[in-house]
This record gives C-alpha cells, structure tokens and sequence, in this order.
C-alpha cells in the first residue's frame, strides 16, 4: 500500500500544521437541489487527498469549487490562508486533470503541455526546458509531436498528468484520473501517480467513485454522501472502523448484524442478534445503554470459516450455518451461510490450498467464528 | 440489415430523383441544338455566349460581391449569437434571441422580402437613409436570414464541444477571450468554413428576398435567370447552371473534408 | 413529468426565472434588492464582463433586422392603398386643428374575407403544402432509413448527396425540371418513345409538376432531421423487439417509427411551413389555376403596387404559420434533440 510509505507523515494530528487547503462552510445549491451541504475540510501540504462517494454525491462539484470553474453558494476557500474563494481559475494557484483529458485537439502533445507555460508568457528556453522535463517526468518523450488523436488512452492521460504539473501548482485537482483506463493499466498507473506526487511534492486531490482506487493511492480519504462528508480518515481507519453501516457497505464488504445491548464488561458490549439468533461480544471504549439496539458490521474476511465446531471458551462471536452459495475468484472464494435463523452472511476464504482440497461445499454445514475486536459498533 | 433490397432500391429512386434532372441539365448545356431537348451534337457555343451576355456578367458580379460581403457579415453576427446562446446559459433575452434566430430559417420568403422592404422605407423616410435600394439593401437583408443559419451551426457545434476544453484552458491560465481565441475559434473553425460557405450560396441563391428590396440598379443573378426562365428555356441559362453547380459541387468537397476533419477532432475531444 | 422537470440544473434555473416577478414594478424592486447586496451585484459585473457586447450585437441585429420590419408589415396593413411614393397612407395623421390622429384601415382585412380569391388561395396553399409534406416524408424516409443503415463509411458520403442538391441554385433546381417536363420535353420524349402515350402530355403547369417542384426542392429538409433521428437509433432496440418475437415489418412499425417521430414532426414542418408561402415553383411550374397565397402576395405587391393588401395578406398568413413555427421551435429547442437534422448536419 503506497499509503503505508509515509507512515510518519500525519499533519492532520498535528495542531501547530497549517492547512495548505482551507473549505469553510461551503455550501453549493442548484436551485432547491442542495449539491455541497455546509462542507468544512482541511487538506494539509503534501497529502493525497482522496474524494470518495458514488455518483451525485457533490465530490465533483467541490472539485469544480477549488478549481474555481463554480462559485460556491455559501462559505468561504483559502489556500494558504489567502481568500481565493472568488479567483477565477486562470488566477488560482492550481492546476486540474479532467476526466475527459481535455487535450486541445488542434494542438500537439508539446503544444498542450506548453500552453499554460505561455500563458504565464516565460521565455521560450524556460518553456522549452520546461516542457522537455514534464515530458520525461511522463516517459513521453517521444510523443512529443504527436496529436491527441494519435495518442493511446494511457498516453493521454499522461499528457493531461504533464499539462497539469508542469505549471508547478500547489495543489493538483484529478477528476477521476483513472477512469477512462482499463483495470490493468489503470492498477499500474495507480502506482505511478503515487510517486510522482512523492517526488513532486505537490498536494493532489483526487475525486474517484472507485474505492479501492482511494484506499491505494491516497494518505487521507474523506466518504462523501448527498453533499457532506460522511467520514474524514486514512484508509486504514476507514475500512477498519467505518463509522456509519453506509461506509461499511461502501468501502468494501460488510455483514451488518441488528441486535440489542445486553450488557457492558470492561470495555466489551455484549449484543444479541435477534435475526441471527447469536450474542456477539464486541470491543467497544464507551459504555451503552442496556437493550438500545445497535449495528454492528462485520467484514467478510475477519470470519473464520471451519468444517468442525471451535472449541472456544463462550458461544459468544460463534455461528452455525449451511453453505449456499459459493464464488471463487481465483485467489479468494466468497461464500454465503444461511444462518439458522434463515439469514446470510458473508464469509471470505483465502484460497491457499489447490483444488484437491477445497473448501467446504454446497449444502455443507459449517462453523464460524471472529474475534471480539473484528466487529465494529456503527452509528446510528 | 433488414431488407436491404427494398432500402437499396427507395435508395437509388431517391437519388435518381435528385440528380436526374440536374445532370439533364448539365447535359444539355453541352447541346448544339438551340432546342434544348433535342441533342443537337456537342458543343460549347452556349459557354461562349455566356461569356459575352453583359447582362449576366454584371448581374453575377453583383451577385458574388454581396454574396461574400454577406457571407463574411453573416459568420461574425452568427458567431456572436451562436456563442451566446451556446455558452452563456440562460441570460435575459435568451428565448428572445434564440426565437429571432430560429424564425427566419422557416419564414416563407416573401413575408421576409416584404418586411425587410417596409423596414427601408420607413427607414428612408426618417432618416433618409438607405437613399437608394440595391446592393446595400439586399446585403442587410441577406445578412440577417443568413446569420440565422450560421448561428444554428455555430451553436450546434459549440454545444457539442467538450467544455472542460475551454475550463482547462482557463485552469491552465489563459483569460477568457484568450480562452475563445486559442482555443474555441480553432476547435469550430470547421464549422464555421461550414457557415461562410453556407451564407455565401443562401445568398447567391435568393431571388424572392432581393426582389423585394432591390432597387432599379441592384439586379441580382437570380434576377436576371428568373426573367429568362419566364420568357423561356435557353441553352445559355443551362449553361450558367452548370458553372454554378460546377462552384459550389467544388464548395462542398472542401467544405465536405473539413467536417470530416472537424468529425475526427470531435472524437478526440470525446475521449 | 414532474420528476424530470427537476432532473437537470438547467431546468431548476428555467424554474427559478419562472417566479421571478413579471412586472415591471416587480422587475424594478427585485433589481433593487439586488442592488442593496452589494456583493452579488459585483458578482454579476464580474461574470457579464465582455458578455453584454457579444449578446447585444445579435439582439440588437436581429431586433431591427427581423423583428421590426414585422410591425411595420403590421402597420401597413392597417393603411389605404395611394398613388403615392411609397404607395401607401400614413395611420399617423395631423388634423387641420392640430389633433393628431389614428387612422386605422380595416378594409384591406375585410377585403381577403369577403372576397373568395384571397380564401381558397390560402386553403389551396395549406394542402398543397400539406399534401407535399406528405409527399416528402414518403420518398425521404425510405432513403434516410437507408441511409442510417449503411456502413458508416458510405453514410457520410450518402449524406453529402442528399445535401449537395440543397446547396446548388434554387432557381437552376426548379428550371432543370421546366426543361424536363414540357411538351417537347425529355419525360414527355421518353414516354412517346417507349409509346406509353401518343400525343406529349400537358405536364408543365401543372399540379402533378407543382408537386415534383415542391417535393424536389424540400426533400433534403425532410431527410436530414429524418436522418439525425434515426441514426441515433439504437440497432439493439430492433434486435431486441426481433428477439421478443416481433417481425420485421411489425418492430418497424412499433419501435422505428415512434421513435423517429421527432424527426418526422420536424421534417414535416421544415417541407410545409415555407411551402405554404412558396411563390417560385407555383409560378414556374404550377398551372394557372393553382393560385398560392405566396403567389398572391407577389402579385398583389409587384403587378397591382398594392403594398397594404400585400402587407394585410402577409400578416394573415403569418397568424397562420405561426403556430407550426412554435412547434418547430419547440422541437428545435428541446435539450435532448439538439441534433435535428439542420444542426447537426447542414
């Protein structure tokens, strides 16, 4: 995971560290369709700073916000503590990469990366110079003279990567960058970006609807839902301790169990699950009432499945069920139990053994079981 | 494909129908025969005497100054209508403009030559101006319903053109008319060839419309063919004909490869 | 309905200006809100910068170019016919005791009602322009089927054929067909050699030649919106009604057709709205008899010098076209179908 590589590097905790992006109660409203709610975030200098959520959630339109191509409703945006929240685009310190590349068509891969060089009318060495570096930055060195429509989906995206960074931005906007790539190249790029922004320096913000692309590229994530952001977090936290069933559900798999609190120990809250027919013992820091009903998600690879029951000390975080469907993807297998409550649940099987010893099959019975610190208690 | 003989041969009548009569008329141009439908022997008599009809001389270059006088009017005031209506969203006067532009592409002629004349004369009478109706007069009139034309395909391709071109431009630090300059104006330069060259046989073309306002010294070419045409078929008119088609057949190749060249962009600005 | 009214932002603004108030008191208190939020107003000096100028020049244009000669039209309809220079009488008049009065002169409109000439040329020219729309959609929609169904290679130049007759003369389209079909003429020459007939037949001037001239001149109008419509139609659609168990000619009736009915409307109107005031064919192809109120108009304004009655006639047959141009306008105007056929394709 390139997140994992700046392990250190956590201005966000720091409450001495000045945001580099500052979004103060922006609000965006089309008529009486409200597309960015009252949206406050800080984005710290050097971040990859990732805007998830599924289409018509606002993470576009904040998008179009920082670059400046709509003005906000309501709310203010600085960028090293200047107001630039009426800067039109052509005077903001930023730079974005379009979903659709937007590569001049009239003009050659040279032309388009030259062009906001010559905006800022630099002498032609220093554009020409400028250009050659973006170029290798790239590997498109020797495209140079080509036009768009002569170029590969993969070369124009990074054509469009180039256009962008050569003009030095303190912060990149990427619409989507990979979305128009096929899964293989897009996997391969994913890593490429991540370290040219390494190298560069350069603050990226990045809108995807793609969470894995989130959870790879990305230091900090924020999950955005009907205009507001649901959870702010790195993506380890994020999949690890999904606030709301919302993010559990959208940010990988997960089971989500409905019970009720029976009981608080230590810093465990027992629940039972009704529809499940099953106490669950989770770890939990806050003491809960007794009998409010509660979410709790489980995610499909924390389970462990087993043909023969486990000897454990409680029948707590224990399950019985028979297999009803089976998808092997090659590296894993996704099962569904029916539960004897008649409710599924969603198991994942790391495939380590080869086919002549596989898995427990259809109709077969079987026990699962977790640990207490696999579920996570969601908000409600 | 469904049935391709029944669309093949609806097809080849559909054709047949349309050229048929023009390569008639090519044909005959070529006629010895002062009977225009007898084949009288090849030819080029008619071409000759063309060439030494003042009449028609004077009236086709009176034609084809206003034509590119219109034309060259017409692309800028499309242009400007275009773009606005294309880039502007909804500014006042938005329906207004966008009802004025599309009336005259259906209007009958004669409600558009009529008015246009009732318009210069009261314009005569108050200010004494336009003093004479002629070339002047028929070049305003051709220049509004011919930018009406211009403005739909200025409009057409604007709206199909990828906006985050022009945002990136912006993004990238260039000022809006900067923005139009280098980038609009040669993304659309096809269509606007497209346009000129549209607006320049609108006019070229227009009998009923120029009748109206032309005065007693702005005899068009379409004038002068009308009058012959009443009087009678004559060799000379096809043989007119057929240097007309001849200039506006090599009109459209060209303007036919710039759309195609405007086509191939357009995927690139898809993608 | 009502959900896709608010399906797009720019629906929600088309909303939004419907509320606005529509007076011109409103108009000016709202303005005056505006003006007190200071900052909103620099807002939109900031965003109109350079804008009024490109708006007004084709506002302004077409203001005095298009729109106004229409009241003058209007105006000298209401006015007597005079030997005069121009042949008309001012509305405008300064009384002898310095009054000034209005005269409005209803007669040239009682006139056309009252007399039949005036009224059946009005109703021969909406069927004649009816019956050609008709004529027109029936030889253009085979071909611009045919067209959207060949290789995309062969559509481009197909459609250039279509189009490159619209671009040629008018006038020299019309005159090829005199030549084509008069007494002497080639069609004639054709059926007397084959010996269908034995004496030429009376084509010219005619209804039958009325008819070739209008649907000749009109049929590219009718193709290229038919065109534009089709070609956007998804094969699959057909594939998918064939593999519902629906024949040929039944999933062309069910799915083809309705769905190119857009391109139908606008093809129609596009052929009958300026053949209802279509003066050249009539006058050099249609019989003596056939009389069109295009053709009126003309004679009235350039042989009788009857400038109020050729007004009043004008005026008349706008009221008339003006609900077919609003439907036109609608289908051009809707946000989904900015490629009816002359946009895209012209």
């Amino acid at each position: 995971m390139a997140g994992g590589e700046k392990k250190g590097y956590e201005p966000w905790q720091d409450v001495n560290a000045n945001p580099l992006v500052r979004i103060e109660g922006v609000s965006k409203t089309y008529g009486e369709i409200c597309a960015v709610d009252d949206l406050s975030l800080d984005i710290y200098p050097g971040e990859f700073f990732s805007l998830l959520g599924s289409s018509g959630c606002g993470k576009t339109t904040l998008l179009r916000i920082l670059a400046g191509f709509e003005q906000p409703t309501k709310g203010r945006i600085y960028i090293d503590d200047m107001d630039i929240t009426t800067v039109p685009p052509y005077d903001r310190p930023v730079n974005m990469m379009f979903q659709s590349y937007a590569l001049f068509p009239h003009m050659n891969v040279e032309a388009n990366i030259g062009f906001g060089l010559r905006q800022e009318k630099l002498p032609r060495a220093e554009i020409r110079e400028r250009v050659a570096d973006a170029l290798k930055l790239v590997k498109m060195e020797a495209f140079s003279r080509r036009k768009p429509d002569q170029l590969s989906g993969g070369q124009r995206q990074r054509v469009a990567l180039a256009r962008a960074l050569v003009k030095r931005p303190k912060i990149l906007l990427l619409d989507e960058p990979l979305g128009a790539l096929d899964k293989k190249l897009r996997e391969h790029t994913q890593f490429e970006l991540v370290n040219i922004q390494e190298k560069l320096g350069i603050t990226f913000i990045m809108v995807t609807h793609d969470q894995e692309e989130a959870m790879t590229m990305s230091t900090r994530m924020a999950v955005m839902n009907d205009g507001v952001i649901v959870q702010l977090g790195t993506p380890p936290y994020i999949y690890e301790y999904p606030a709301t069933r919302f993010i559990a559900e959208f940010v990988g798999a997960a089971n989500v169990l409905e019970g009720r609190v029976m009981g608080f120990f230590e810093d465990a809250l027992s629940v039972y699950s009704e529809e499940y027919d099953c106490e669950l013992l989770i770890h939990h820091p806050k003491p809960m009432d007794m009998g409010a009903s509660v979410a709790v998600a489980l995610r499909p690879e924390k389970v462990l499945i087993t043909e023969k029951p486990v000897n454990v000390a409680s029948a707590a975080n224990t399950l019985s069920g028979i297999v009803a469907e089976i998808a092997y993807l090659g590296d894993i297998s996704i099962y569904h139990i029916r539960t004897s409550g008649g409710k599924l649940i969603q198991v994942q099987l790391t495939n380590r053994n080869r086919m002549e010893n596989p898995g427990p099959t259809w109709e077969q019975k079987v026990y699962l079981t977790w640990h207490s610190t696999s579920g996570v208690v969601l908000e409600t | 494909m469904r049935r391709p003989w029944f669309l093949f041969t609806m097809l080849s009548f559909g054709y047949a129908f349309l050229y048929g009569p023009i390569i008639s008329l090519v044909v005959y141009s070529f006629n010895k025969s002062r009977l225009v439908t007898v084949w009288g022997g090849f030819s080029t008599h008619w071409y000759r005497e063309l060439l030494h009809d003042e009449q028609i001389l004077s009236a086709a270059w009176l034609s084809l100054k206003i034509a590119s006088l219109n034309a060259c009017l017409a692309v800028i005031l499309g242009l400007f209508a275009g773009f606005s209506l294309a880039r502007f969203g909804r500014f006042r006067g938005r329906g207004f403009l966008s009802g004025m532009v599309g009336a005259p592409l259906v209007m009958p002629d004669v409600i558009l030559g009529l008015s246009m004349l009732l318009l210069f004369v009261a314009m005569q009478q108050t200010f004494g101006w336009p003093q004479t109706r002629g070339m002047t007069t028929i070049l305003l009139a051709h220049v509004t319903f011919s930018a009406a034309y211009v403005t739909v395909i200025v409009q057409s391709r604007l709206v199909d053109m990828d906006v985050s071109l022009e945002e990136a431009a912006m993004d990238l630090g260039a000022r809006p008319w900067k923005v139009f300059l280098l980038i609009t104006l040669p993304v659309i330069v096809p269509a606007i060839s497209a346009g000129w060259l549209l607006a320049f046989t609108l006019s070229l073309d227009d009998l009923v419309i120029a009748s109206f306002v032309s005065g007693p010294g702005g005899t068009t070419l379409p004038m002068v063919v009308y009058s012959s045409v009443r009087l009678g078929v004559s060799p000379v008119i096809n043989a007119l004909a057929s240097l007309i088609l001849l200039l506006v057949t090599s009109g459209i190749i060209i303007t036919g490869l710039l759309l195609h060249r405007q086509e191939k962009l357009q995927k690139t600005s898809e993608l | 309905m009502a959900l896709n009214k608010w399906s797009s932002v720019g629906n929600m603004r088309e909303r939004q200006s419907a509320v606005l108030p529509q007076t011109l008191l409103g108009r000016f208190r709202l303005w005056l809100i505006n003006f007190m939020n200071w900052r909103r107003v620099r807002g939109i000096a900031r965003s109109l910068r350079g804008r009024p100028l490109v708006i007004l020049v084709p506002i302004l244009w077409f203001s005095i170019f298009f729109l106004l000669p229409f009241l003058f039209v209007l105006k000298i309809s209401f006015a007597e016919s005079l030997l005069a220079q121009p042949p008309f009488s001012a509305l405008l008049h300064w009384s002898s005791d310095g009054i000034l009065q209005l005269r409005l002169n209803v007669g040239n409109f009682l006139m056309l009602l009252e007399d039949s000439l005036y009224f059946s040329a009005l109703i021969n020219s909406i069927k004649v322009a009816a019956i050609s729309a008709f004529l027109t959609l029936f030889i253009g929609y085979p071909m611009a089927l045919g067209i959207s169904r060949v290789q995309s290679s062969w559509r481009l130049v197909l459609l250039m054929l279509v189009i490159l007759p619209f671009w040629t003369s008018f006038l020299i389209r019309v005159y090829a067909w005199i030549g084509l079909l008069k007494n002497n003429g080639l069609l004639n020459n054709l059926l007397l050699w084959i010996g269908i007939i034995d004496k030429p037949l009376p084509l010219l001037h005619s209804d039958f030649a009325l008819y070739i001239g209008i649907v000749y001149s009109y049929l590219p109008f009718m193709v290229l919106p038919l065109y534009a419509t089709l070609v956007k139609l998804d094969q699959s659609l057909l594939e998918a009604a064939e593999d519902l168990g629906c024949r040929p000619l039944s999933a062309f009736w069910r799915v083809t057709f309705p769905l190119s009915l857009p391109g139908v409307i606008a093809g129609s109107l596009l052929v009958f709205i300026p053949a209802v005031g279509e003066f050249v064919i009539p006058d050099l192809l249609g019989g003596p008899d056939s009389l069109m109120i295009g053709k009126i108009l003309w004679t009235e304004f350039f042989n009788n010098r009857d400038w109020p009655v050729a007004s009043a006639i004008a005026v008349l047959m706008l009221l008339l076209l003006v609900v077919p141009m609003m439907l036109f306008q609608r289908i051009q105007d809707r946000p989904d179908n900015h490629g009816n056929g002359l946009r895209n394709e012209l």
